[in-house]
């Protein structure tokens, strides 16, 4: 017993300073990418998009594959029903009805907004892996919406990347991202977003309602509810093709 | 006495050829700029006026707000009742409205997946009512390349740069991705019936034309519009006028606390031309101060040289009674009818010039081709009335002024010493 104590004194200063430790903040976007997953899910939604004119809603159906490939498909109001997006790695088609055309969304219009909403195409596009393109620095703790958070900046690694830096509050307990300012490189606010529900969905923290707010617009932003959402669902491969597009 | 001095004028050349060449010159330059200065101004009003404000514009407050930004869906609602209102209480002008739209212009394949697509920037006016003045306006007919003008709904012009740069032949089927009013996405197939070149790089990069009936339908605007332009019937911008008309169209209609009330607002305050003019019309006469001064220092400089190499018979004439105030006469006359000589001819130069330059232009369009400016890409002089007279005065007083200093010399002759300068 007299032998072991020693042993266990090292082993338990050892588990002390590095339980200690802060965590650095590229550990922090790893564990939230970590929480966002990558598995196959079938999302339910619904999008309220609030304009000078007055509100609408729009509800959708996601098919999730990994990281890379979705499609959505819109089910209301009737001017959105049965128009169809598809994203495959970093290419986005749309399918519009009317025209029965299935048309490449590129160039400029990425930076246009989804169906009058404070989300842009590109924001669509993005990759939700951020420590994949922005390296992180813990700037500070606060409490937000009565949760304890890290505050994290992130600056872009890629010229490429939608916003040069970002600023987010994460949940130390739950790994969520609860409000997030994205930033231009001239250091201008470009949009926010602020998370109001957080739930618990087998086993994973989950952002039920999020607000979204493009700053150069005018407006109270765009509200996003997550209505239901199934993990680890069986997609078939032919869903996140063009051919389904028109079905 | 005048034709004595005329005829001395002539046969001594050298007393006369600098002077006139110099008022000449100046005179010529003056003239031109003038005339190319005006040139610039009515182009730049002029497109401006055409291709993005009217005289006066009418938006709704909200849109007013962020007019720069194409914000479609502040657009305002109830055209037609205010079309025909504007029509009655204000006849004096022409009302049309207009709707400008961004998005992309899509090409399908046999497939009807995407061949070729571009970002367009979009105007539907209005094509199909016969009496539309929007034809003459933009000069449809004459700004079509190939095909013709849209006949029936569902037609469209694309400029032949955009059309060459997408592949794509007159009657094929173009669709435009837009958003709607409410925000939706809208995509709407057309048929393009034509190609059209305005001569503007700003508009011939990527531009789409349509009927306003058909994108009020595609972008969902029924009874909307982004703008009602109004243009005074002899198409001369006058500010004044169009600050008088928008006070008394804002003191009825527009509401504070409604931000979609309708709002007027004058040319130069749409587009900003208002300080651009004003720095023209400064540029303008800074170039009459710059062009007197200087000349009339030349002027001074040979009315001394001439009065060097004339140092003898100045002081002959002196000698032989004279008076110094008959020989300065006598001098500032012999100056006035260089400075008419050589006005008349700098004018005549200049103008010729300016009518030259009025007719075939200037073409600017290698350095527009990253412009924004609503300007056409063949810069013309434009000759008016004051540019007959603009460079003549000046021409005439720079020389007088030059001789009238020059000329003081003969005053400090001293009678005394002229015998002993003579024998020199």
């Amino acid at each position: 017993m007299r032998k072991s104590s020693p042993i266990f004194a090292i082993c338990l200063i050892f588990v002390v300073l590095v339980f200690s430790q802060e965590p650095s903040g590229d550990w922090i976007l790893e564990q939230l990418d970590e929480n966002i997953g990558s598995d196959n899910k079938i999302v339910l939604s619904s999008m309220i998009v609030h304009g000078r004119r007055g509100s609408r809603t729009i509800e959708s159906k996601s098919w999730v594959q990994g990281r890379e490939k979705s499609f959505t498909e819109y089910l209301a109001p009737p001017r959105e029903k049965g128009t169809k997006m598809l994203k495959l790695e970093d290419q986005l088609w749309t399918y519009s009805p009317a025209t029965d055309r299935i048309i490449k969304i590129s160039g400029h219009m990425l930076r246009q907004s989804v169906m009058g909403s404070d989300l842009s195409y590109e924001d669509m596009m993005e990759d939700p892996r951020l420590l994949k393109m922005y390296s992180a620095e813990i700037v500070g703790e606060e409490t937000l919406f009565e949760r304890s958070c890290w505050v994290l900046e992130l600056v872009s690694k890629d010229d490429d990347n939608a916003y040069h830096s970002r600023k987010i509050w994460v949940d130390k307990e739950r790994f969520v991202a609860l409000k997030e300012d994205r930033f231009a490189r001239s250091g201008k606010l470009l949009k926010t977003t602020e998370i109001k529900e957080v739930t618990r969905m087998q086993d994973r923290w989950v952002p039920r309602h999020i607000i979204f707010k493009d700053v150069l617009k005018r407006g109270q932003g765009t509200e996003f509810i997550l209505e239901s959402i199934e993990f680890d669902a069986e997609i078939p491969e032919y869903v996140f093709t063009k051919a389904s597009l028109r079905k | 006495m005048i034709k004595f001095l005329i005829k001395g004028v002539i046969r001594d050349r050298s007393r006369s050829v600098f002077p006139l060449l110099t008022v000449m010159i100046g005179v010529m330059l003056t003239v031109f700029l003038y005339a190319w200065i005006q040139g610039v101004q009515t182009s730049f009003i002029d497109s401006t006026a055409k291709f993005g404000t009217g005289h006066v514009k009418i938006m709704s407050r909200a849109y007013a707000e962020e007019s720069d930004q194409i914000p479609n869906d502040l657009s305002y609602v109830g055209v037609k009742s205010l079309l025909k209102e504007l029509r009655s209480e204000y006849p004096d002008l022409i009302w049309t409205p207009r709707i400008k739209f961004g998005g992309l212009l899509d090409i399908p394949d046999e497939q009807g997946e995407t061949r070729a697509q571009g970002p367009v920037a979009g105007m539907a006016v209005d094509i199909f009512t016969e009496d539309s003045p929007e034809k003459s306006i933009l000069n449809l007919e004459g700004a079509v390349v190939q095909g013709r003008l849209p006949q029936k709904s569902g037609e469209i012009l694309i400029s032949e740069e955009f059309a060459n740069r997408l592949d794509i032949k007159i009657g094929e089927t173009a669709t435009l991705i837009s958003m709607t009013m409410n925000g939706s996405m809208a995509v709407t197939n057309f048929t393009v019936a034509g190609t059209i070149r305005f001569g503007m790089s700003v508009m011939d990069r990527g531009a789409m034309l349509a009927d306003v009936g058909d994108m009020q339908t595609a972008l969902d605007m029924e009874d909307a519009t982004g703008e009602i332009l109004g243009f005074f019937q002899d198409f001369i911008y006058v500010d004044e006028k169009a600050e008088e008309l928008k006070a008394r169209f804002n003191a009825r209609y527009t509401e504070e606390t409604d931000e979609f009330s309708p709002i007027m607002r004058t040319l130069f305050e749409e587009s900003e031309l208002g300080d651009l003019m004003g720095m023209i019309g400064m540029f303008a006469g800074a170039i009459l101060v710059i062009f007197v001064v200087p000349m009339s220092i030349v002027l001074w400089n040979a009315g001394l040289m001439g009065s060097l190499r004339r140092y003898g018979e100045i002081g002959v004439r002196l000698a032989m009674g004279e008076s110094k105030g008959h020989l300065y006469r006598s001098m500032l006359v012999e100056s006035t009818v260089i400075g008419f000589v050589g006005s008349l001819l700098g004018t005549m130069l200049g103008l010729g010039i300016a009518y030259y330059l009025q007719t075939h232009g200037f073409n600017i369009a290698s350095m527009m081709k990253n412009s924004t400016l609503l300007i056409s890409d063949v810069m013309r002089a434009k000759v008016t009335p004051v540019g007959h007279i603009i460079g003549f005065f000046p021409g005439l007083l720079a020389t007088l002024l030059g001789t009238s200093i020059a000329g003081i010399g003969i005053y400090r002759r001293q009678t005394s010493r002229l015998m002993k300068e003579l024998e020199v």
